[in-house]
C-alpha cells in the first residue's frame, strides 16, 4: 500500500503530480511538494538511519534544517552527498537515497550491538582507552576513523559547477517567517534596497502551518498578499532554498543558496549552488526559533518527534504520522498540534508537566475527546524499530520527583514539545551577547555590537500581534535610519487560537532527579550524547561549558546542537544548582549548517585554481617537448628530453654541451625591476649589503639583500642604465617580495627618497646563451661590438639584436661565456627561433633549470632560497666579499654584530664530495657527527644541493656545516634513510674552474 | 571582514589589503651606535594592546600605498586612517 499515512484531504502537496523514489533500494512514490522526509513518513517508514555511536535506531525528529537524525546518504556516484537532512530534501522524480552508519542494513545492523555494550562507552571513552602507550594512537587511530563518520564522501570528481557572487545592499533580512517578511515591507515600501533570505522553498515561515487570524480574517490569505506585494518591489530581492552561513565583521555574511539541487535533471546553464558574499549597511535578523526537545528515557526511538513537525507533517504535506498519539508538552501552544490532529483523525491523549490548565483549552480538549494528564511526565519509551508503548508518572512538583503507580500508554507517536529557543547562532557569530530569559527558559539575545536589529521570536518575542507591529516598524526604522523615508504604519490585529506561554525546563526534563539505569536520555541525539555523559563529565571535573562540550561532544555534530544546547545547559545548571546564565554557553562559529566546499571554491578549480605564468616563448618549449617545472606561479622548462632520454641523460647532455659550445636558457622569469630618480643610487647603498655609488654608466654589479635581521632574503645583478636610472633583476619566485621590500622602505621610512621602482618582469624576454661559442654566435646576428675589450665581462650594451632592439648583459650564471639578451616580450619567440636556425653550426642546445642548476651548483653561486632558508647571513655563505665595510649603515648590517651572527660555531656553506665518487646524496639528508643505529644523533649540518656533474664525472654537494670553514679537508658522514652511511669530504664551494678564467674570456 | 577606508582610495574590502603589524616604529638612525639592546627592541618587541592599536597596512590590490590604522582590538572598529607620515593620533578616553 503506498501513502498509507496520507490524510484523505489537507496538505499543500500536489497529489496529482506522483513522484517516484527509492529508499535503500525500494521504490516508492510521494507528491510534488514534499521533503523526501514526509514522503517516508506517509508511506510509513519511520527507521531512517543508526546513530552515531550506539547505531540505536533513529527516525525523524523535526521538520526542518535543525534536524539530528534523519540524516542520508543523498544521491550516487559522483553527486553523492553524505549527511544530507531527509527533512530539508525536496523529493523529485528519481531521487535515490539511503540510511548511513550501518551494515549490512539499517533493519540488522552488527553496530547496534554498541548499545548493549554501552557500560563500556561512557562520555570520554575513547580518551581513556588508547591514551596508553602513545606509540600505539597511530594504531588505534586507524580503527577509531574508521568507526567514526557517518555518511560516505563522494570519491569521483563533481561535475557540477557552483558560482560566487558578490552582492552590496541596504538592508539584508535572514528568515522569511512573519517578522522577516513584516520587516521586508516596512523597509520596501521606504524604497531603500533590500535582500530578504530564507532557507525554505516557501516564504511564511511557521505561520504556514498554523491557523491564525488577521482582522478576524483568515491569515493565510493575508500572508499571500504581502508576499504577492513583495514580490512586485524592484527594490526587494527575495532568496529562497538560501541558507545565510556566517555572520562577520562589518556586515558582512556568506549565504549559500541552493539552485538546482531539487531538480531531477542537473542543469546545463545554472549551477547547483550558488555562494552569495554580502556586505549590508544593516542586517535584520528574523531566524525564528527552534523547538526544544524533552529529555526522557529513550526519548530518540521512532515516532518521536517534536511536536511543530508534526503540525508541519500534517498540515504542509497531509501527512499523519501516527494515529494513535500522545502530546508530551509543557506549554499551551502544543495544544493546537493536539486539535489538528484529532480533527484529521488521530486518538490523542496529552501528558502535561504542569498541574494548571487554561480553561479554554482544559474544555476544548473535552469536546475533542482528549485525555489529559496533568503534572505528568513520560518517564520511559518502548519499541524496537518505532514506539509502541510509553510509561507514564505523575510528578511532584514540591518534592521534585516522580509520585505514584507508572501508567502505560499504547501510541505509535509521540510529539514532544519543550519550549523554544531562538535561534541565536548568527547573532552570536556577529558577537552579540547573549543573555539566559527565565520567562522563557531560553537564551535571547542581549547586546547587539553589529550595525543590526534582531526581531520576533529571533529575539525571544513570541506573541504574534506584538511580532506584526514590532517587524514592521522595525524594517521602516531600518530603512529610516539609512536616511530613507518613513512610511505610514500599519496596525493589523493577529490572533492565533492559542498563545505561546512561558515554557518550564526542569527538573521535567529528566522526569526524576537521577537517570533512570539501563535506558538513555537523549541530550544531543545526533552524537549520542545522553544525560549521564553530562553527569559523568560533571563528576570527573570536567565542569566548564567549554570541557563539557568537547568531554561529550555535545552540540558538536553537523546539526552544532541545534535541538541539544540549552538542553545541556539547563541539566548542567541543574546538577551544579547554579542558574544557565552563570554556566554560560559555548561559542558559536560558522558556517551555520554543513556547506559543499564547492560552492566555497566556487569558480577557483581546475585551470582557474591559480593563474599560470608563461612566457613569449613558452609554446616553442611545448612544440619541442620541454618538460616543465613550477617556479611560483612560472610555468619553465625544466629539461628538453631528445628522443628516449630520460632526466639524467638530457641534463647530462644540456650542460656538456653549455660547457663545450652553445646552451641557450629561457631567463625571461627573472624578477626584473626599474629604477629611477636622483636617489636611486643612494637606495640601493641602503638595500644592498654592497657599495653602489661608484658603479658606471654600463656596468653590471651583483648584489645581495639582507633584512634587517641580517639574513640573506635575495639576490641578483643591478645594472646602471643612465644617470639617475637603474635595471635591478630578482629571483624568479622572489620577484614580488623584492619590490614589497623596496617599496615598504620608500614609503614608510625614506619618504624624502627620489626613486620610483616599476615592476618590468613581463616587459622583457631572456635569451640567456652561454658557452665558449656564445660570441662567435651572437656576433652575426647583432650590431653591438662584442670584442672582450669594448665589451668585457660585468657590462651593458644596447644595440640592435636580430633587427630588434635590445638591452645585452654580460653575466654569467654558469661560469662559462655569457650573454643575457633582452628584447620586449612580443619579440620573445622571433628572436628565439632566429637564435634556434642561426645557432645551428654550434649545436645550439636549449637547456632548463635543473641543467641551470647543476652548472651552477658547479660553480659555487648560491641559489637563495634552496642553499639559504632565511636564516643565514652572508657571513655564512662565505660572501664577505660583498658586504661593504666602509658603508655606514644598510638594511641587516647592525644585525651581523649580534652575539647570535657573530658565533663561531654557525652553520657554513661549504662543499662536499663523496669519498665514493659515485653516491648522489639526498637534497636535506644530515650530517652528523657520528652515525649511530638509529635516532638521536648529533647533527652538524645538512645538504642543501647535490648533483651528478657531467662536467667533472662525479658527484657534488653543497651544504651547510657547523663551523664548516674550519674543517676544509675533514671527513663527515651522512646517514642516509635506507641505512647506507656515506663518507664525504669537506671542500670548498667551487668545484669547476677555480680562477674564473673562462666567463672573462 | 573589515572595509578599511585608504587614504587615497575610500572605502574597499579587507581582502584588497594586508596588514603588516605595529606602526610608529621608526628605523633608529644611527644602527651602528646604538647597543644590542635597543636594536633588539626595534627588530623585535611589539605591542600587544587589547584596545587601540596602531598598525601599518598596504592597498596591494589597489593603489599599492602604505598607510597607517588606528584600530580596536576589542570591537575591531577602525577608529581612523591616514596616510605614512603624519602624526600619530590622540587615543580618546571616551
Amino acid at each position: 500500500m503506498s501513502n498509507q499515512n496520507r490524510t484523505i484531504y489537507g496538505g499543500k502537496v500536489n497529489r496529482e503530480k506522483p513522484i517516484n523514489f527509492v529508499f535503500n533500494g525500494k521504490s516508492y512514490i510521494g507528491y510534488q511538494g514534499d521533503t523526501l522526509a514526509s514522503a517516508l513518513l506517509a508511506n510509513d517508514v519511520h527507521l531512517i538511519g543508526r546513530s552515531f555511536k550506539y547505531h540505536r535506531a533513529r527516525g525523524i525528529l523535526t521538520a526542518g534544517s535543525e534536524e539530528p537524525n534523519a540524516i542520508v546518504q543523498l544521491g550516487l556516484g559522483a553527486r553523492t552527498e553524505p549527511n544530507i537532512r531527509a527533512t530539508e530534501v525536496e523529493l523529485y522524480e528519481g531521487l535515490e537515497a539511503s540510511s548511513q552508519n550501518c551494515w549490512p542494513s539499517v533493519n540488522f545492523d552488527i553496530g547496534a550491538m554498541n548499545n548493549f555494550l554501552s557500560r563500556i562507552f561512557p562520555a570520554g571513552f575513547y580518551y581513556k582507552t588508547f591514551k596508553w602507550p602513545p606509540s600505539m594512537w597511530l594504531f588505534y587511530e586507524h580503527f577509531i576513523r574508521k568507526a567514526a563518520g557517518l555518511g560516505q564522501s563522494p570519491t569521483a570528481k563533481n561535475p557540477d559547477r557552483y558560482e560566487q557572487k558578490f552582492y552590496y545592499t541596504d538592508i539584508t533580512i535572514v528568515g522569511g517567517g512573519i517578522s522577516g517578511l513584516l520587516a521586508a515591507l516596512g523597509a520596501g515600501r521606504s524604497g531603500c534596497k533590500v535582500l530578504l533570505i530564507d532557507e525554505n522553498p516557501e516564504l511564511g515561515g511557521y505561520l504556514l502551518d498554523y491557523n491564525f487570524s488577521i482582522n478576524e480574517k483568515d491569515g493565510k490569505k493575508w500572508l499571500k498578499k504581502i508576499i504577492e506585494e513583495l514580490n512586485g518591489l524592484a527594490n526587494v530581492t527575495i532568496l529562497k532554498r538560501t541558507t545565510a552561513m556566517g555572520y562577520y565583521d562589518y556586515n558582512y555574511l556568506t549565504a549559500l543558496e541552493k539552485v538546482t539541487n531539487h531538480h531531477a535533471e542537473f542543469s546545463s546553464t545554472l549551477p547547483r549552488e550558488r555562494y552569495w558574499r554580502i556586505r549590508s549597511k544593516k542586517v535584520i535578523l528574523a531566524q525564528g526559533a527552534f523547538e526544544r526537545p524533552l529529555v526522557f528515557a529513550d526519548n530518540d526511538r521512532p515516532g518521536i518527534m517534536m511536536a511543530s513537525a508534526g503540525q508541519k507533517y500534517l498540515s504542509r504535506y497531509g501527512v499523519l504520522p501516527g494515529k494513535s498519539v500522545v502530546l508530551f508538552t509543557n506549554n499551551d501552544h502544543a495544544y493546537l498540534t493536539a486539535f489538528e490532529f484529532v480533527e484529521k483523525g488521530a486518538k490523542v491523549t496529552v501528558v502535561d508537566t504542569r498541574d494548571l490548565l487554561n480553561a479554554r483549552i482544559s474544555e476544548k480538549c473535552k469536546s475533542l475527546n482528549i485525555t489529559v494528564f496533568k503534572s505528568y511526565s513520560v518517564i520511559k519509551t518502548y519499541g524496537d524499530k518505532k514506539v509502541n508503548r510509553i510509561e507514564i508518572q505523575q510528578v511532584d512538583k514540591n518534592q521534585n520527583k516522580l509520585t505514584g503507580e507508572v501508567e502505560n500508554i499504547h501510541t505509535d507517536c509521540v510529539l514532544m514539545s519543550g519550549g523554544w529557543n531562538p535561534a541565536v547562532q548568527l547573532f552570536s557569530q556577529s558577537r552579540g551577547k547573549l543573555k539566559y530569559d527565565l520567562k522563557i527558559n531560553t537564551f535571547v539575545p542581549d547586546k547587539i555590537i553589529e550595525n543590526q536589529k534582531i526581531i520576533g521570536s529571533n529575539n525571544g518575542q513570541f506573541n504574534l500581534q506584538e511580532n506584526l507591529n514590532e517587524s514592521f516598524e522595525a524594517g521602516i526604522a531600518a530603512a529610516n535610519e539609512l536616511n530613507f523615508n518613513s512610511v505610514e504604519k500599519v496596525n493589523w490585529t493577529g490572533k492565533e487560537e492559542i498563545e505561546f506561554t512561558h515554557s518550564d525546563i526542569e527538573p521535567y526534563m529528566l522526569g526524576k532527579k537521577k537517570v533512570t539505569k539501563g535506558s538513555k536520555h537523549f541530550i544531543d541525539f545526533q552524537n549520542d550524547v545522553t544525560a549521564a555523559d553530562i553527569f559523568l563529565a560533571q563528576r570527573e571535573g570536567y565542569i566548564s561549558v567549554e570541557h563539557t562540550k568537547r568531554y561529550t561532544t555535545t552540540g558538536m555534530g553537523t546539526d552544532q546542537g541545534k535541538t541539544s544546547n540549552v538542553n545541556a545547559l539547563a541539566l548542567m545548571s541543574h546538577i551544579h544548582n547554579k542558574p544557565v546564565d552563570e554556566i554560560g554557553h559555548t561559542t558559536f562559529r560558522p558556517p551555520y549548517a554543513p556547506q559543499t566546499i564547492g560552492a566555497i571554491a566556487g569558480r577557483s578549480v581546475d585551470k582557474l585554481f591559480d593563474p599560470e605564468r608563461k612566457t613569449s616563448m613558452h609554446e616553442w618549449h611545448v612544440e619541442n617537448k620541454a618538460v616543465f617545472e613550477d617556479v611560483g606561479q612560472w610555468k619553465r622548462p625544466y629539461y628538453f628530453p631528445q628522443n628516449k632520454e630520460d632526466i639524467h641523460q638530457a641534463v647530462k647532455r644540456e650542460c656538456l654541451a653549455v660547457r663545450n659550445s652553445l646552451g641557450i636558457l629561457d631567463a625571461s622569469t627573472l624578477g626584473k625591476i626599474d629604477l629611477q630618480g636622483p636617489d636611486a643610487a643612494k637606495f640601493l647603498n641602503m638595500i644592498y649589503t654592497n657599495a653602489w655609488s661608484k658603479l658606471e654608466i654600463g656596468s653590471c654589479r651583483y648584489g645581495l639583500m639582507c633584512n634587517e635581521h641580517g639574513m640573506i632574503f635575495d639576490d641578483g645583478v643591478t645594472s646602471r642604465l643612465g644617470e639617475n636610472h637603474y635595471h635591478m633583476t630578482t629571483t624568479t619566485g622572489g620577484a614580488a617580495r623584492v619590490m614589497s621590500w623596496l617599496e615598504e622602505f620608500l614609503q614608510t621610512e625614506w619618504l624624502d627618497m627620489k626613486v620610483f621602482c616599476t615592476s618590468v618582469t613581463e616587459q622583457w624576454a631572456v635569451l640567456s646563451i652561454s658557452g665558449p661559442n656564445s660570441r662567435e654566435f651572437l656576433k652575426d646576428l647583432t650590431n653591438i661590438d662584442l670584442s672582450k675589450e669594448n665589451f668585457p665581462f660585468m657590462k651593458f650594451r644596447e644595440g640592435e639584436v636580430c633587427g630588434v632592439k635590445a638591452r645585452v648583459f654580460r653575466i654569467s650564471f654558469t661560469g662559462e661565456l655569457s650573454y643575457e639578451v633582452n628584447v620586449p616580450a612580443r619579440y620573445g619567440r622571433y628572436v628565439w627561433e632566429k637564435f634556434m636556425e642561426h645557432g645551428k653550426k654550434y649545436n645550439i642546445t636549449p637547456y632548463g633549470t635543473e641543467t641551470m642548476h647543476v652548472l651552477r651548483a658547479e660553480k659555487g653561486f648560491i641559489i637563495v632560497g634552496q642553499d639559504t632558508d632565511g636564516s643565514v647571513t652572508p657571513s655564512d655563505m662565505n660572501m664577505d666579499w660583498i658586504v661593504s665595510k666602509k658603508k655606514e649603515d644598510f638594511l641587516g648590517k647592525r644585525s651581523f654584530t649580534r652575539s647570535d651572527t657573530v658565533r663561531h660555531d654557525r652553520k657554513k656553506f661549504v662543499g662536499l664530495l663523496v669519498n665514493d665518487k659515485k653516491t648522489i646524496l639526498p637534497e636535506g639528508s644530515h650530517i652528523v657527527e657520528k652515525a649511530l643505529k638509529q635516532p638521536p644523533m648529533k647533527m652538524l649540518g645538512h645538504v642543501t644541493s647535490s648533483y651528478y656533474s657531467p662536467t667533472l664525472g662525479y658527484p657534488i654537494a653543497l651544504a651547510m656545516l657547523k663551523d664548516g670553514f674550519s674543517k676544509m679537508g675533514e671527513q663527515v658522514v651522512v646517514p642516509l634513510m635506507n641505512g647506507k652511511i656515506i663518507e664525504a669530504t669537506v671542500t670548498d664551494t667551487i668545484f669547476y674552474d677555480k680562477e674564473g678564467k673562462r666567463n672573462n674570456e | 571582514m573589515f572595509i578599511i577606508n585608504c587614504p587615497y582610495c575610500g572605502e574597499r574590502d579587507q581582502t584588497e589589503f594586508t596588514c603588516h603589524g605595529e606602526a610608529h616604529i621608526a628605523r633608529p638612525d644611527n644602527p651602528s651606535e646604538i647597543s644590542d639592546e635597543e636594536w633588539g627592541r626595534y627588530l623585535f618587541f611589539r605591542e600587544n594592546p587589547k584596545g587601540t592599536h596602531f598598525e601599518r597596512w598596504t592597498h596591494d590590490h589597489g593603489c599599492r600605498r602604505w598607510f597607517n590604522v588606528m584600530r580596536d582590538t576589542v570591537t575591531d572598529q577602525i577608529i581612523k586612517t591616514y596616510k605614512m607620515g603624519e602624526a600619530k593620533p590622540e587615543i580618546s578616553n571616551e
